[in-house]
């Protein structure tokens, strides 16, 4: 059996996923590129006798330097040197997708163009001849339709016929006879650097070199071409070097179109209908908020059922242990350790998986970048990009799904502020907490209390991007260039695959970090040894002792700040072990509390606007360290809560107690 | 055939300025760096036919039609496209 590896190419939004995962079915494994928070996707398939590993690339609109997704997909070509590589196109955008194939063909490895969504095209009246087209690129054309999955028995075989066909020539278009001249004196001069030119093609090398391409600069520092390049490039203004190149490349196309092509001429289609509603000046703005409380509904009271029911589950089973295993400690650990902890992990799933089938259904069928078009100017002047609104709101059920959902940001400062701030949306765990502390405290203004406290969130969440942005990631939002795709109606298998992917990563990359928070606050509260669970004698009690000094300026004794310390697995523990430090159920909490001399409602007030406020859940870190890629934002996430909230708490607390008669 | 395309019709002036259902041409773009790779590559290069579909309900960003596809940008970056306009 032969090997032979494939890698996938392709702009966003034509298809790409779907078909690798028409090619590769199940055999697949999700990952990440090494030292970035890129995908990585691979995955096999057998056939005629070749076993074929499938690469997919990130989609990207070009090879520069322009952002991580395009270096991964680049140095991936370049210097992991796959057998062939494949690049989707979509057949009813062909012009900007050919750019892309200029640059691809300039890397000088096999290629093969699969012309995916042919049908699409059909449909809307254009006719595309392959086999012309083929000839004017010198590179096989396979007719694709990967939600159907045509097509791909010919793709496969045209990939294994070209891998074989070496040596291969780069096959590029011309670009005029000056910057000809220069890229020949160019490649020249690099034709001396024996080491660079065996590892990549001279003319790309000069191309990029042209365009000002630092990445490319850097591989001829310190080769012996570095002081004839310089001078070369010193008589040469690259940027208008750059644009003449790329109107070059869209020219050569453009030349091509008519001969392979005829399109239908339209006057409006069916995608531009829809536009002219969603992103109506009076209709836009309605659409998108019914269409994201829909989400939010949809989300968080589907999900509810499966959440009380996995609770359930986890309770029972841990009693069962509690009540069948000896010695007492053990059954703990069993118990309130490892099923609480896996509890805790698996508690997030129906919410994880039915917002990521949403918001997969929304991405593919187009409307997230409507969402993104229209919420980009209120957003801005915030400093957060337009796509920062989805994650946002999602952070009012859950912080954890609402953090991963930031994938859709491009720009990376963008997206660690987006994340950065998402804990002080006040998700649904806290609620509990308002709940029952209002309820008690202030009975007669519950509900202004609890809305008081979402504002502040929100209000937390806004000052703090302004913050960030002017200290610790400076500088403006990212550029807003983004192509508008046609609307399209998404299947449900490639909407479920998108679902899994995202929810089985949850599962994987934060599920441990989580499980270990989860064992540790065991410890905390189960040892020294035979002591009851979290109580006073406890480790977690005697923290809480420790800490007293430090929050009872926020009118806080020890028993508040255990239950703070337990509300770090989840923040409705708060309310269950008020309820054990108390020593009371949570159906007589109410009075206890009340009851209780060294619990002002000042101080009540102060504890919501703490819980409010302090560090994530473990399951937010958990996501926070998995999406970030480093323990470094997780770490300050956690300690710009505390100091936060410790703040707010102490002014909102001690305003209050000027009117409610002393903290 | 003395004088190109461009100054046979209007002065050169910016993207953001076109009024919508307009349609005009690229001239050069004064991005630098990142933005501008990303420009040219979206196909924002000299020669380009753009034509301006509509604005955002709160007036920005706005969509373009170019090389046959959608593109939206905001404000601040189609003041940086230098576009003669062509009609409606």
């Amino acid at each position: 059996m032969r090997e032979i590896r494939i890698a996938l190419t392709g702009n966003p939004n034509v298809g790409k996923t779907t078909l690798f995962n028409a090619l590769t079915g199940s055999r697949q494994h999700v990952g990440n590129w090494p030292g970035v928070t890129v995908e990585k996707k691979t995955g096999r398939v057998s056939h005629n006798g070749y076993e074929i590993e499938v690469v997919d690339l990130p989609g990207t609109y070009s090879l520069t330097a322009y952002s991580a997704d395009e270096v991964v997909a680049r140095d991936y070509i370049l210097e992991e040197r796959p057998d062939v590589v494949v690049q989707v196109v979509d057949a009813t955008n062909l012009e900007r997708n050919l750019y892309l194939t200029t640059q691809v063909a300039e890397l000088g490895v096999p290629m093969v163009i699969a012309l995916n969504m042919a049908d699409m095209a059909e449909a809307q009246g254009d006719t595309i001849d392959l086999a012309r087209l083929s000839e004017f690129l010198e590179i096989p054309v396979v007719r694709t339709v990967g939600t159907r999955g045509e097509g791909l028995d010919t793709l496969l075989e045209a990939a294994i016929k070209e891998a074989a066909t070496s040596p291969h020539h780069e096959h590029t278009i011309g670009y005029g006879d000056d910057v000809e001249a220069t890229i020949a004196m160019l490649a020249d001069a690099l034709s001396t650097d024996i080491d660079l030119a065996r590892r990549y093609p001279l003319r790309w090398l000069a191309v990029k070199l042209l365009e000002g391409d630092e990445n490319v600069l850097d591989k001829v520092r310190g080769g012996p071409a570095l002081a004839r390049v310089e001078s070369i490039l010193s008589s040469i203004d690259s940027d208008e070097y750059e644009a003449m190149m790329a109107d070059k490349r869209y020219e050569a196309i453009s030349a091509i179109l008519p001969q392979v092509r005829k399109a239908n001429v339209r006057n409006m289609s069916p995608s531009d209908m829809l536009d002219r509603v969603v992103t109506d000046r009076y209709l836009g703005i309605p659409i998108f908020l019914a269409l994201m409380w829909g989400t939010f509904q949809l989300t968080f009271t589907v999900a509810a059922p499966f959440m009380t029911m996995i609770e359930a589950a986890v309770g029972w089973l841990a009693e069962f242990v509690a009540g069948s295993i000896e010695p007492a400690w053990l059954a703990s650990f069993l118990g309130d350790g490892i099923i609480g902890g896996v509890g805790a992990v698996v508690v997030f799933l129906p919410n994880i998986f039915i917002l990521f089938l949403i918001l997969a259904f929304l991405e593919d069928s187009g409307y997230l970048a409507r969402a993104a078009f229209i919420m980009d100017r209120p957003l801005y002047a915030l400093g957060l990009p337009g796509k920062a609104f989805i994650p946002m709101l999602v952070g009012f059920g859950c912080n954890v799904p609402a953090i991963m959902a930031t994938r859709s940001i491009e720009g990376e400062k963008d997206r660690l502020l987006t994340i950065l701030v998402n804990p002080f949306m006040s998700c649904s765990a806290r609620l509990p907490v308002y709940i029952l502390l209002a309820g008690t405290f202030f009975p007669e203004q519950a509900g202004s209390v609890v809305f008081f406290l979402y504002v502040l969130g929100i209000a937390v969440a806004i000052a703090s991007a302004k913050l960030f942005r002017s200290t610790i990631l400076p500088g403006e939002v990212s550029p807003f260039v983004m192509e508008m795709p046609p609307y399209r109606i998404p299947t449900a298998i490639t909407s479920l695959r998108h679902m899994w992917s995202r929810g089985s990563m949850y599962i994987r990359k934060a599920g441990s970090i989580i499980l270990i928070g989860v064992l540790v606050v065991w410890a905390l509260a189960s040892f020294p040894l035979g002591v009851e669970y979290g109580s006073a004698e406890s480790f977690a009690g005697m923290i809480g002792h420790l800490l007293e000094p430090l929050v009872a300026p926020l009118g806080f004794d020890w028993k508040v700040a255990v239950a703070l310390i337990f509300g770090f697995i989840a923040k409705e523990i708060v309310v269950g072990s008020l309820g054990v430090l108390y020593g009371t159920g949570e159906e007589t909490l109410s009075s206890a509390l009340l009851a209780d001399p060294g619990l002002s409602a000042a101080a009540a007030l102060a504890l919501m606007v703490f819980v409010l406020l302090y560090t994530p859940c473990v399951a937010a870190i958990g996501v926070i360290r998995q999406e970030t890629g480093s323990w470094k934002w997780a770490g300050f996430s956690v300690a710009y809560g505390l100091v936060v909230a410790w703040l707010l708490a102490f002014v909102v607390g001690h305003s209050a107690g000027l009117f409610l008669g002393g903290i | 055939m003395e004088s190109p395309d461009s100054e046979e019709h209007t002065t050169p002036t910016t993207l953001d300025r076109i009024g919508h259902g307009c349609r005009c041409r690229v001239v050069g773009v004064r991005a630098a760096g990142a933005l501008r790779k990303r420009m040219l590559a979206m196909g924002m290069v000299p020669g380009a036919e753009v034509e301006v579909v509509r604005a955002a309900p709160l007036g920005d960003p706005t969509e373009y039609r170019v090389k046959g596809y959608c593109l939206s940008l905001r404000r601040a970056e189609a003041s940086l496209i230098e576009v003669t306009e062509e009609g409606r």
